[in-house]
């Protein structure tokens, strides 16, 4: 640290350099029945930049879901160093928990209370973090109106639609303005219609929220419309494939996945996956 | 139409119904001669109600009785609850325990009676004992299931929240569980009801489940039926007493749904 602080151009070149996740040598082993155990991730080693938007793609049973869910902190991986914002997220067999609060993670299912209104849902994070009523009612009615159900702040999950109640999951997530937030295929459940909608609206709050994202998804379309760089994974171990620059300017529309730069990438991706399967 | 229809049909039919049991019950009675002594007519039956409900002391027995059922209801709730959370986090207790529990469950609890009256007496202590051990099982094995059925994906999302376990427990297996109390309290008050009664039946001088069996020795059929007319009034009571409460503490649940929409 004092090193640091002798040469502020050393500190400023250091922070410039530390990424705000960085997996390394990253190894998940799964034991099934006596002795025998599956290798489900080898050898991953991955940077993901501050405010940077990455999706993860690749075909079902590449582990990205385990991917994602490791570098949540949700499972401790067999080997290999998960860092967030330079410091490892394992120390030993504990999580470091300062870390974890700076991660917000959608998963595929919304996964609300049914027990809590929309807005008590969005605010449970602020509420085990100590936040009064007053300021957990305002910060829930703000979320509602980025995520776009404004007006629906009193009704139960259940009177909500699918789309909706995956927007109060991200709101949730967002609740206590987490530096990164960690997506598990979060629409995946949602129709074609609502869904292209939904990718607009998160590229939206992406850009409004200032967080780095890192979203899973099996949709080569969602994943060029939405990333700043894909990670295309392999499966069987799952491991990474190919890492791709997307180039196109924000924010994006639907129409521009017509234009032919789009479609020649996402027709060369698929081109990729296919010779995977 | 249809759809006000179905839901207030029950309204309607629910009576004409019971009007109709009722009056084939009086014509059965009427027109075969049968003795007032075995089958008394639903007028007779009425007026042994209304005889019953002037006796002062009757009400005194229905307090007896209500007392003992509500507070065996009650401490079934706390010990059933509070065994059932513990059984339901800790895998290894509850796989020690489940031979015992199993063991207990198919033993017929009402022979338990005697003893019970050996140990805590003649009084209300037994009856109270009686219908809190009824009314325990349902309670328990219904919280233990809410425990084990807790989403996992709600666990992930607590996880990832960085929830204490005292938080997780608070926000959510507490709430989770509601729901499967609530419908193990259901069946625990109809079973502390039938504690208490047998509890009563057996020992003791005071609750309706001894005046039941005083008008038995006093062959007072009329009074018999009165007796057991209240007693399913005093269980349909609680019965609904408890369900109200279901639906008011959790009304985001489909059971709550159910009752409302349909």
């Amino acid at each position: 640290m004092k090193l640091i602080a002798e040469h502020p151009e050393a500190a400023a070149e250091s922070v410039k350099i530390v990424p705000e996740i960085r997996l390394s040598a990253v190894e998940q082993r799964y034991s099934v029945g006596n002795d025998e155990s599956v290798l489900a991730l080898t050898n991953i080693a991955i940077d993901v930049g501050k405010r940077e938007f990455v999706v993860l793609l690749g075909p079902s049973g590449c582990g990205k879901t385990t991917m994602l869910r490791i570098i949540a902190g949700l499972i401790k991986p067999s080997s290999g160093l998960v860092e967030i914002d330079g410091r490892p997220l394992w120390i030993g067999d504990r999580r470091d928990n300062r870390i974890v609060q700076e991660l917000g993670v959608v998963f595929q299912e919304d996964h609300l209370f049914p027990w809590l209104s929309i807005e008590d849902n969005i605010a449970l994070p602020l509420k085990m973090r100590g936040a009064g009523k007053a300021e957990r009612r305002g910060r829930a009615q703000e979320l509602c109106k980025l995520v776009g159900i404004g007006g629906f702040e009193k009704r139960w999950p259940r009177e909500l639609s699918g789309g909706m109640r995956q927007r109060a999951a991200i709101a949730r997530a967002l609740s206590y303005r987490p530096n990164i937030l960690l997506m598990d295929e979060p629409f995946g459940a949602l129709d074609a219609m609502t869904r292209d909608q939904m990718n607009v609206e998160m590229q939206r709050i992406w850009l409004a929220s200032g967080a780095t994202i890192v979203l899973v998804t099996h949709s080569i379309n969602e994943a060029v419309f939405l990333a700043d760089r894909i990670i295309l994974l392999s499966p069987r171990p799952g491991r990474v494939d190919t890492i791709i620059d997307v180039p196109f300017a924000r924010p994006r529309d639907l129409y521009m996945q017509n234009s032919p730069a789009f479609q020649e990438m996402v027709a060369s991706l698929r081109k990729r996956l296919d010779t995977m399967a | 139409m249809k759809r006000f229809l179905l839901r207030h049909a029950v309204w309607i039919s629910t009576p004409i119904l019971a009007l109709a049991l009722v009056a084939a019950w009086d014509v059965y009675v009427e027109s075969f001669n049968i003795s007032p002594m075995i089958l008394p007519t639903p007028p007779q039956v009425a007026r042994g109600v209304v005889q019953l409900m002037a006796d002062p002391r009757t009400l005194g027995h229905a307090w007896v009785t209500l007392y003992e059922t509500l507070s065996g209801f009650g401490i079934a709730v706390i010990v059933g609850v509070g065994l059932g959370v513990v059984l339901g986090k800790v895998r290894w207790l509850e796989r020690t325990f489940n031979p015992f529990i199993i063991a207990l469950q198919v033993m017929p609890k009402v022979a338990l009676v005697p003893i019970f009256i050996v140990w805590f007496g003649f009084g209300s202590g037994s009856k109270i004992v009686m219908a809190a051990v009824l009314a325990f099982f349902p309670i328990m094995t219904n919280t233990i299931l809410g425990i084990k059925s807790v989403n996992r994906g709600h666990k992930d999302v607590m996880t990832s929240l960085n929830a204490s376990r005292f938080a997780t427990f608070c926000e959510m297996e507490l709430p989770a569980t509601l729901p499967y109390v609530l419908t193990g309290a259901e069946v625990g008050i109809v079973l502390a009801v039938i504690g208490a009664i047998v509890g009563e039946y057996l020992g003791g001088n005071r609750g309706l489940g001894y005046l039941a069996v005083a008008t038995l020795n006093a062959f007072d059929v009329q009074a018999m039926f009165a007796v057991i007319f209240i007693l399913t009034l005093m269980g349909f009571v609680l019965y609904f007493g408890v369900a109200a409460l279901r639906r008011r503490l959790t009304p985001w649940h489909e059971s709550a749904l159910v009752h409302k929409d349909a």
